[in-house]
């Protein structure tokens, strides 16, 4: 059990309620978490849980209904750079290449320029992207682009590193290999994650902890700790039973034809 | 012309070694430039064609050959021929014009854009100008022309004020178009890397709405062009509008029809240079790549 001070994450007490037409749609029930610096936390659910709404509360795009989300004890009241969001979509931008892409947090923050070039350079590096740093976005692959993501959030200094679905839209195999990357990249800067996805393999494989939510309204049911050594071996016995486990959890709330 | 065919393709940049199938496709892309050329400018020859029988064949005095324009063209271009008040004097018209069609285009470029982007993005603008906009709009800007000459005397003044009006309106609206139409998560994205207030219409607004601003600024430097004429029918002596003015005062179709093609083939260059421009900038976005 982690003890305050060092959770760089909490969420107290966090509801939120959309109107939709006349209807009054409660998103989340009142959500508890408290997540440690450095931790790999996957979330996930059926769709319709409310775990993008969570996240997205976390980063500060929406505003919760009751209760508040505090980063290393500072409570947050919008978009900051130290929490950086990639998107499944990518949300690049698409008139700058990729080196532009990845400055452009620092270039907001008008450092010196050598220092600057420096941090993209390094960040261009770790993705493994130097070849295609002058291109623009829609000349890259969806991998490629997924890396500029996550490279431009961490070139920002950004502790947190909330990620949405960020591989879904890949194919298998380009997924896999940015599963690993972000496992290496993770490992190396000890940036805390959290990574919502809706596929039990991906949470096991990455997580050192997964929040399974269930919908109506969105809350977090349970709460698992992945201690298998990484890296993970997806066919051994143990990585099986915990897959199986939280696929349990996870199906135990829909009603059954 | 015939020039263009056999510079274009050298032109583009080619860089792969100068292999067997690198050449079969340099060849398919002159014969594809050629084509282009060939059947844009066949058609206005064909035209032309058709304008010189139906002159002969009709036997109408009112309509003047294409060769009675032709030689028209070069008395208003160098002079020699008819030496009255119009010979030689094609470069002061274009230039008044220019003076009176760009004045109005960047005026209404330099109001339009910022003011687009801010009602695209500030709601409380929207709803104070929205309305307004909406209801002014659909004016003909020749319904201003009584006003106008109220407001700014004969001169070029009413001119440059006319083109504005027909200039502001396809640049404002686009612009609004081009902001509202932005992928929100851009500016989510934006906000969390720390950028906000005016940074934000710097380096998002901005550069996101960019190839809609561009088919706004075409849409409207064709409009400058057209309202040039009746711009110039305010009493001014010189300009190509005035020059069309003329010739139908003086029964002079000849002259009419070559003010029209001088004013054409200005329009023409200019969208050539505006289409250049956003190529440059939107190189990025190959859908808006012509």
């Amino acid at each position: 059990m982690s003890n305050g001070h060092q959770d760089i994450l909490t969420v107290h007490g966090v509801t939120k309620r959309f109107t939709v037409g006349d209807d009054d749609v409660e998103a989340l029930a009142p959500v508890d978490l408290a997540i440690p610096k450095g931790e790999f936390v996957c979330m996930i659910g059926a769709s319709g849980c409310g775990k993008s709404t969570l996240l997205r509360i976390i980063a500060g795009f929406e505003e919760p209904t009751t209760g508040d989300v505090s980063i290393a004890g500072q409570p947050v009241t919008g978009p900051g750079s130290d929490r950086g969001m990639v998107f499944q979509d990518y949300a690049l931008f698409p008139w700058m290449t990729v080196r532009q892409n990845i400055s452009f947090g620092p270039r907001q923050r008008h450092l010196p320029h050598d220092e600057i070039d420096k941090t993209t350079d390094e960040f261009v590096r770790m993705v493994g992207l130097e070849r295609f740093a002058d291109r623009y976005p829609n000349q890259l692959s969806g991998g490629m682009k997924q890396r500029v993501a996550i490279a431009r959030v961490l070139a920002n200094n950004a502790n947190i590193l909330l990620m949405d679905e960020p591989f879904g839209a890949l194919d298998a195999l380009t997924r896999e290999q940015l599963q690993n990357e972000l496992l290496q990249i993770w490992k190396r800067t000890g940036v805390t994650t959290i990574f919502v996805t809706h596929s039990v393999e991906e949470a096991v494989l990455l997580a050192d902890r997964v929040l399974v939510m269930s919908a109506g309204p969105g809350r977090i049911d349970s709460d698992f700790r992945i201690e298998l050594p990484r890296p993970r071996d997806v066919s051994s016995p143990e990585f099986n039973a915990l897959r199986r486990d939280i696929a349990r959890r996870l199906t135990s709330h829909l009603v059954r034809a | 012309m015939s020039d263009h065919a056999t510079t274009l393709p050298d032109t583009r940049e080619t860089s792969q070694p100068a292999t067997a199938a690198s050449v079969r496709r340099r060849k398919r892309q002159r014969l594809e430039t050629l084509r282009a050329i060939v059947l844009g400018a066949g058609f206005p020859i064909l035209l032309i064609l058709i304008w010189d029988r139906a002159v002969a064949m009709s036997g109408t005095r009112l309509i003047p050959s294409p060769y009675q324009v032709a030689v028209m063209m070069y008395d208003f271009t160098f002079g020699g021929i008819y030496d009255d008040a119009f010979s030689g004097t094609i470069l002061i018209h274009v230039w008044k014009s220019m003076q009176r069609v760009y004045g109005g285009f960047l005026l209404a470029a330099l109001i339009g854009i910022p003011l687009g982007m801010m009602i695209g993005r500030i709601k409380v603008l929207r709803q104070l100008l929205d309305p307004t906009i909406s209801l002014l709009r659909p004016i003909p800007v020749t319904a201003w022309l009584p006003l106008s000459m109220i407001f700014f005397g004969l001169g070029p003044n009413a001119a440059i004020f006319l083109v504005f009006l027909g200039a502001f309106y396809p640049i404002l609206l686009n612009t609004m178009f081009g902001v509202r139409s932005i992928d929100p998560r851009l500016f989510e994205a934006a906000s969390m890397l720390g950028c906000s207030g005016t940074g934000m219409f710097r380096q998002v607004v901005l550069p996101a709405s960019l190839p809609a601003i561009f088919s706004g600024l075409r849409i409207a430097h064709g409009f400058a062009w057209i309202l040039i004429v009746v711009g110039e029918m305010t009493g001014v002596p010189t300009g190509l509008g005035s020059v069309v003015m003329d010739g139908r005062t003086l029964s002079r179709t000849d002259l009419v029809i070559t003010g029209m093609i001088v004013i054409g083939a200005c329009g023409f260059v200019t969208d050539r240079i505006i289409v250049a421009i956003s190529n440059r900038l939107l190189s990025w976005s190959p859908q808006h790549r012509e």
